[in-house]
């Protein structure tokens, strides 16, 4: 296939079926992006998309239509639980397939909305995704007082302020936050007592989910709650926003309590049973060939378990790490694993 | 929300946990920062020293000890205890007065603050009328007098510090009779010392800073004599039998004066300058001590020779044909000398000098020959060298407890053996539960051992490092000996010496086995010592071994300090801790983490590179495993490539300091004119905040970030690796970058040990999803409980761990904690802590926690000191929060990072270079001082004086109920007079 002009989708898609045997089934392709996450292909624009972007290998997962779970897409691999709301979405989509404009779920998320209907107007709740992006997040808080308004009258109070965003940070290119917004509370904890260090700490210790609710410099921007279409309005203008492929889209919706504990992290549990002092520098497998053992095994169902089979049984960990390098990002975020399968099943990666 | 109502209100539980946990500062051990003023109490045999921060410390017999704090926080710059009283009355540099008193209170004493005061001129006067530069407490305990900068003494009553203004002495008064030509060359200005005569107490010596003395008679309010210096005055002292005094003068000199009846203005008997003839410095305190064999003792502090000892901290004792210059390390702040205190006695007979210096407690001996000093019981000098690192070790058994204070008294063979002599006051405390050693590792190769027992933290054994390695100073250069007849005779007292020979040979983790008396310590060059205790002195070659931790990564070049050179051949060792091992990292950076398994013989050690398991049995490197990453620049070049983030840190630290210093403001600025003020400080803060803003990145950890491969921990644990059905022996090492290495390690049985060698092979690496830095790894067995030590099950000390049910992980991070099965490490649960509160975890440790109701009950908690200085208790295995106690300010970064905890719930960390706090969490094991101080049996003729004291209190401060309060006086004398005949 030619990497810079892979032709039709409908042609891939037959192909697909064909090669599998599976003409009679309705399925829905996905490929694995280079930030480890699995997105879908449905028109030529991410077909094209993810041959391109293959590195250097392509890896397709092909699933039952039926059984797809569009939660397992972008940014909701990250998330465990599918909110009901989103199913109602699923089911509205899924009436009128044949409209290939892309679904919300067809781009990782890298900033949202949260709680519009439960915050007060002048506040905005903003929720980050830095997991699958490379872009760090961006941004310096600082010292500094703001003014509240108590029985006494008006009254200054230390708080904490953005004080810097990076350039082509995650948090400059969301737009949803700027120089001088005051920073109210983090996952849900008001920052009111606390100190700068200790904020940092706290966002820092969150940054891989981090939600924050801030009192923007600017009111001029605020969603006017009163038209009361808090969570449809914002995710269709959203999705007519993200329409060119951009890695930035916002969606709104409302944070949940639980969603904060449900943001699991898996930890990275490697065995190996080597003697370490034995290291065979030179032998390493190549990327390309870690790609095949991948591909090789994929199935029908979206694997839950990856597991790499130990071919040489000669590797050490430092491998091991030039492998999960060699897929371009750090090791937690390049194996397409729906979160919680480690949790839930114990998965092991043996080498 | 749900968060926080989760943990439910159990009332069972919340009883229990009043009956475990309790929070106590209980005594600060060491050495008094700062200290500024010295006192001494010959009726109750208690000293006393201020410090520049307010605070005021007593100490008697070992175990009695006081601590008071002047709510000014200011330098008290005198101590003077009222002559047979329990009342001490402090000066501070606010000229402010305070009268303490020790007062018994539910069986023990207790010293608090009864009255304070400040002296008022009149309207319009300069301060320096009313700046009080000398007190007497007379000895009728009714009055003190207080010398100003102005001349004049005033006269205040006790305990109510009324003005008695007709009793003033001005110096008008003392100037009327005068010589003319004597008077005009110098006026009376500040008095400089008053001293009461020793037979006599209406007559008191009054010193003026310019030479003039007089004797003023306080009857009759004249001056009876005087006495016409020439030099300026620096002190006075009078001799026993009041027939003599002697001054000492700024120029070096003192002066022998005599009082009679018919020589109103005598000359001085002999005027000296005892190390003449060249200019010296000035003498600033002299004691005349008279004894039986006719030859005075003459004890004077300073007066060297300014050009060539100017620099000396030096006391003279002058003794017949005797003499030496005590040089001291530090600037001596005051001396005492303590003599019989019977008021019948003929001769002062001098037993000791007590000199406290800046930086420590030197006690002379004057009655043994030679003048040795003794070993103090308290008040030692912890940063004798820096201290670098300490560790605990609880319960020592006694036999290991006693070869170590066998060692260590070989090495105190030069102290006196004379008992301690301030020995007022009786400890009632109870024995303490346990024998604790503390170890603490110094700058300069040294690792203390202290009996932290009791309240009283005594130095056990010094174990030095230094004799292993090659450094510049040569031992055989010895800057005290002196030639027979060098002048002066001076003889350098005291331990404290900051000045490290090699900042390489600094000592930064200790690991102690109390069960084996292995001992291994890792310093700043990457050495790591394993040493094993021998009662004899011995002679032997040290093994050397380098554990390369690099292995062969190519490209990094190590830019920091080189290791430490060896000594080649035998090396003769005295009794006591003896290297046999030593492992070198390389590169030879600082060792971060080290554990040592006795029953195993393994020991490991961790360095910014990576870690390595040492068989010291076999003297063999069994493997080492590099944990860097390769991006971390930093870790691979050393210490000097951070020089510019070192700058950048600085600036930081200026930058809080200088907004503490506007908060404090803020908080000080006392409700006057509060809006205004507010407002101001507000925008001051704003402009100030505009000029320099201090901000802070958020940004995930990667693994890029520097100092990744920093090994934080490491852990021996017998538990299951591999597989659920077969336990083995495991390493296990936490990095800064949040993974966790676990090896399985093969241990040939005993019979084979020396023949097979020990094998390692990784078995797990986990990487934390939040990379934060492992603070800590712990193994919990099938009852939930920690593992217990090696040998601990072998001596008999402990359960055997439950191999039935399945273990558990325990993983302490800076960010939370998380515990995982075992073999499976799969997670289970896990309490977050900066995520939801913004504070770190700096220390984490694992303590006994027993129920101070019932004597069956206890449990294992987690004790956890967070970067803001609090102390949180989280229950095990079931990670919740029990309870929480602010201990240390969170500005106090070097506090934080001293804190040791104990095994059972009591910790330690330094409030100052020199001192430890020690504090307790548990309501049973609290070591806390406890000790009563009885009104010693005094003559009838004082004991009258006293009793009108009090009456005449009594009657001036309540005139009403005078009658009720005389008669509980009484009561209480009575009480404790009876209960001290009983001990």
């Amino acid at each position: 296939m030619d990497r810079y002009k892979p032709g039709k989708f409908e042609d891939f898609y037959k192909l697909i079926l064909h090669i599998h045997h599976i003409a009679n089934l309705e399925v829905m392709i996905g490929y694995a992006d280079v930030h480890g996450d699995l997105l879908p292909i449905n028109n030529d624009d991410n077909f094209f998309k993810a041959v391109s972007s293959a590195h250097p290998l392509l890896r397709v997962f092909i699933q039952r239509q039926d059984e797809v779970d569009y939660s397992n897409f972008g940014t909701n691999t990250l998330s465990r639980k599918k909110k009901a709301l989103v199913t109602l979405r699923n089911d509205n989509l899924r009436r009128r397939p044949h409209i290939n404009i892309s679904m919300p779920h067809d781009f990782r998320p890298v900033s949202s909305i949260i709680d519009v209907d439960i915050l007060p107007e002048t506040h905005r709740r903003v929720r980050l995704y830095r997991h699958g992006c490379e872009k760090p997040l961006g941004f310096y808080i600082r010292d500094g007082t703001s003014v509240r308004v108590t029985p006494h009258g008006l009254e200054k109070v230390p708080g904490i302020f953005i004080s810097r965003m990076v350039p082509g940070g995650l948090a400059e290119s969301t737009g949803l936050l700027a120089v001088n917004d005051e920073v109210l509370e983090v996952n849900g904890i008001e920052v009111a007592g606390k100190t700068l260090d200790q904020v940092t700490d706290m966002m820092i210790a969150n940054s891989h989910n981090l939600i924050i609710t801030v009192k923007p410099a600017n009111q001029r921007n605020n969603i006017i709650r009163s038209s009361r279409m808090s969570g449809s309005s914002g995710q269709s203008t959203d999705s007519t926003a993200s329409h060119h492929s951009l890695p930035t889209s916002h969606v709104l919706q409302n944070f949940h309590p639980d969603e904060m504990e449900s943001d699991e992290e898996a930890d990275i549990v490697i065995e190996g049973g080597l003697e370490p002092q034995h290291i065979p520098k030179l032998h390493s497998l190549t990327s390309s060939s870690l790609s095949r053992i991948n591909g090789s095994s994929l199935s029908h169902r979206l694997q839950r378990d990856l597991v790499l089979n130990n071919n040489s049984g000669r590797e050490s960990n430092g491998n091991i790490h030039k492998l999960l390098s060699s897929l371009k990002t750090d090791p937690r975020h390049s194996l397409v694993i729906p979160r919680g399968g480690i949790e839930e099943d114990g998965t092991v990666i043996t080498l | 929300m749900r968060r926080f109502l989760r943990p439910g209100h159990d009332p069972v539980r919340e009883r229990l946990k009043r009956d475990l946990f309790q929070f106590n500062k209980t005594v600060e051990h060491g050495f008094p920062h700062q200290p500024s003023a010295l006192g001494y109490s010959p009726f109750l045999r208690l000293m006393a020293i201020g410090t520049r921060s307010g605070a005021i410390k007593l100490y008697g017999a070992p175990g009695v000890e006081f601590m008071g704090l002047h709510e000014e926080n200011n330098t008290v710059m005198q101590i003077h205890f009222i002559p047979d009283q329990c009342q001490l009355v402090t000066l501070l540099d606010d000229n402010s007065l305070h009268l303490w008193s020790l007062k018994q209170h539910s069986g023990a004493s207790e010293l608090r603050e009864e009255y304070r005061f400040t002296l008022k001129g009149p309207p319009g006067s300069p301060p320096s009328a009313t700046q009080i530069t000398a007190v007497l407490p007379h000895s009728s305990r009714e009055v003190l007098y207080l010398g100003t900068e102005s001349g004049n003494i005033f006269v205040v009553e006790l305990p109510s510090f009324r003005v008695l203004e007709d009793r003033t002495i001005t110096s008008e008064a003392v100037l009327q009779r005068v010589p003319e030509d004597y008077c005009n060359r110098r006026s009376c200005e500040l008095v400089e010392a008053l001293r009461e005569h020793p037979k006599n107490p209406d007559q008191i010596l009054i010193g003026y800073s310019r030479g003039l003395i007089v004797l003023w008679d306080l009857q009759n309010n004249k001056v009876t004599h005087h006495f016409l210096g020439s030099q300026q005055l620096e002190n006075l002292y009078w001799q026993r039998d009041g027939s003599k005094f002697i001054s000492c003068h700024y120029d070096g000199s003192y002066t022998q004066w005599p009082v009679s009846g018919d020589n109103r203005q005598p000359e001085p008997l002999e005027n000296l300058v005892p190390y003449g003839p060249f200019p010296c410095k000035a003498i600033s305190k002299i004691y005349w001590q008279t004894t039986k064999n006719g030859l005075p003792y003459i004890i004077f502090q300073g007066g060297m020779p300014r050009a060539s000892y100017g620099d000396r901290h030096s006391i003279s004792v002058v003794h017949g044909s005797q003499q030496t210059a005590f040089d001291f390390t530090s600037r001596v702040i005051d001396f005492f000398i303590i003599f019989s205190s019977e008021p019948t006695a003929e001769f002062d007979d001098p037993s000791a000098m007590v000199v406290l210096a800046e930086e420590e407690l030197v006690v002379i001996d004057l009655k043994s020959a030679g003048w040795p000093a003794v070993h103090p019981p308290y008040l030692a000098s912890l940063h004798c060298s820096a201290i670098t690192c300490s560790h605990h070790v609880s319960n020592i058994p006694l036999k290991l407890w006693e070869r170590i204070i066998g060692a260590g008294s070989k090495q105190n063979i030069h102290y006196s053996n004379m008992p301690w002599p301030i020995d007022g006051g009786t400890n009632i405390a109870p024995d303490p539960p346990q024998r604790d050693l503390l170890l603490t590792g110094h700058e300069d190769g040294t690792v203390r051992f202290w009996d932290a027992s009791g309240v009283c933290l005594h130095l056990l054994y010094k174990l030095s490092t230094v004799r292993v390695f090659l450094t510049d100073a040569d031992p055989n250069d010895n800057m005290n000996t002196l030639g027979e007849d060098e002048w002066p005779p001076l003889r350098k007292v005291g331990t404290f010496d900051p000045y490290s020979d090699d900042p390489r040979l600094g000592i930064q983790k200790i690991y102690l086995c109390k069960y084996s008396g292995y001992l291994a310590v890792a310093g700043t060059a990457g050495q790591v010592l394993v040493m094993e205790l021998n009662d004899e002195e011995a002679e032997h070659v040290v093994d050397h071994a380098e554990a390369d931790l690099l292995q062969d990564q190519e490209g990094y070049r190590w830019k920091g300090h080189e290791k430490l050179k060896t000594r080649d051949g035998p090396v003769r060792f005295e009794a006591g801790f003896q290297p046999f091992v030593l492992v070198q990292c390389q590169p030879p950076a600082v060792v971060t983490s080290l554990a040592l398994h006795s029953e195993w013989k393994l020991v490991a050690f961790g360095t910014s590179h990576g870690f390595g398991l040492f068989d010291h049995q076999q003297k063999r490197l069994v493997f080492v495993k590099c944990t860097l990453h390769p991006s971390d620049q930093l870790a691979l070049e050393g210490p000097l490539s951070r020089v510019k983030s070192l700058k950048k840190s600085l600036r930081q630290s200026f930058r809080r300091i200088r907004r503490s210093r506007v908060s404090s403001r803020k908080r000080r600025g006392g409700s006057g004119n509060v809006q205004e003020a507010n407002a101001k400080f507000d925008q001051d803060t704003l402009q100030e905040m505009e000029l320099a803003p201090v901000q802070r990145k958020i940004e995930a950890r990667s693994a890029e970030d520097s100092f990744t491969g920093f090994v934080r921990t490491l852990y021996f644990a017998d538990t299951f690796l591999r597989d659920s059905s077969r336990h083995c022996p495991s390493l296990w090492a936490g990095t800064n970058g949040g993974t966790v290495y676990a090896f399985c390690l093969r241990v040939p049985p005993a019979e084979r040990r020396m023949d097979e060698p020990v094998r390692a092979e990784q078995a797990k690496e986990i990487q934390l999803m939040h990379r934060a830095p492992v603070v800590g790894i712990l193994v919990l067995d099938g009852r939930s409980t920690p593992l217990p030590e090696p040998l601990e099950v072998a001596h008999d000390l402990s359960k055997s761990p439950d191999m039935q049910g399945s273990h558990q992980l325990l993983v302490v991070s800076e960010e939370q904690f998380k515990v995982f099965t075992l073999p499976k490490v799969s997670s289970k649960l896990k309490l977050k802590l900066t995520a939801l509160e913004g504070c770190r975890v700096r220390k984490a440790t694992v303590a006994n926690f027993g129920s101070c109701k019932t004597d069956d009950y206890s449990e294992n908690d987690l004790a956890v000191l967070t970067n803001l200085g609090d102390i949180q208790i989280i229950s095990l295995p079931f990670l919740k929060l029990q309870i929480r106690y602010p201990c240390i300010r969170k500005e106090d970064v070097s506090g934080i990072a001293s804190c040791v905890f104990t095994k059972y719930g009591q910790g330690f960390y330094l409030i100052s270079p020199s001192e430890f706090e020690r504090f307790s969490l548990s309501t049973k094991w609290l070591v806390e001082p406890r000790c009563i101080v009885d009104v010693p049996e005094v003559t009838s003729n004082n004991h009258v004086h006293s009793k009108s004291g009090m009456e005449n209190a009594a009657r001036k401060s309540s005139p009403s109920y005078i009658l009720a309060q005389q008669t509980i006086q009484l009561a209480c004398t009575g009480a404790s007079g009876s209960c001290q005949e009983h001990t």
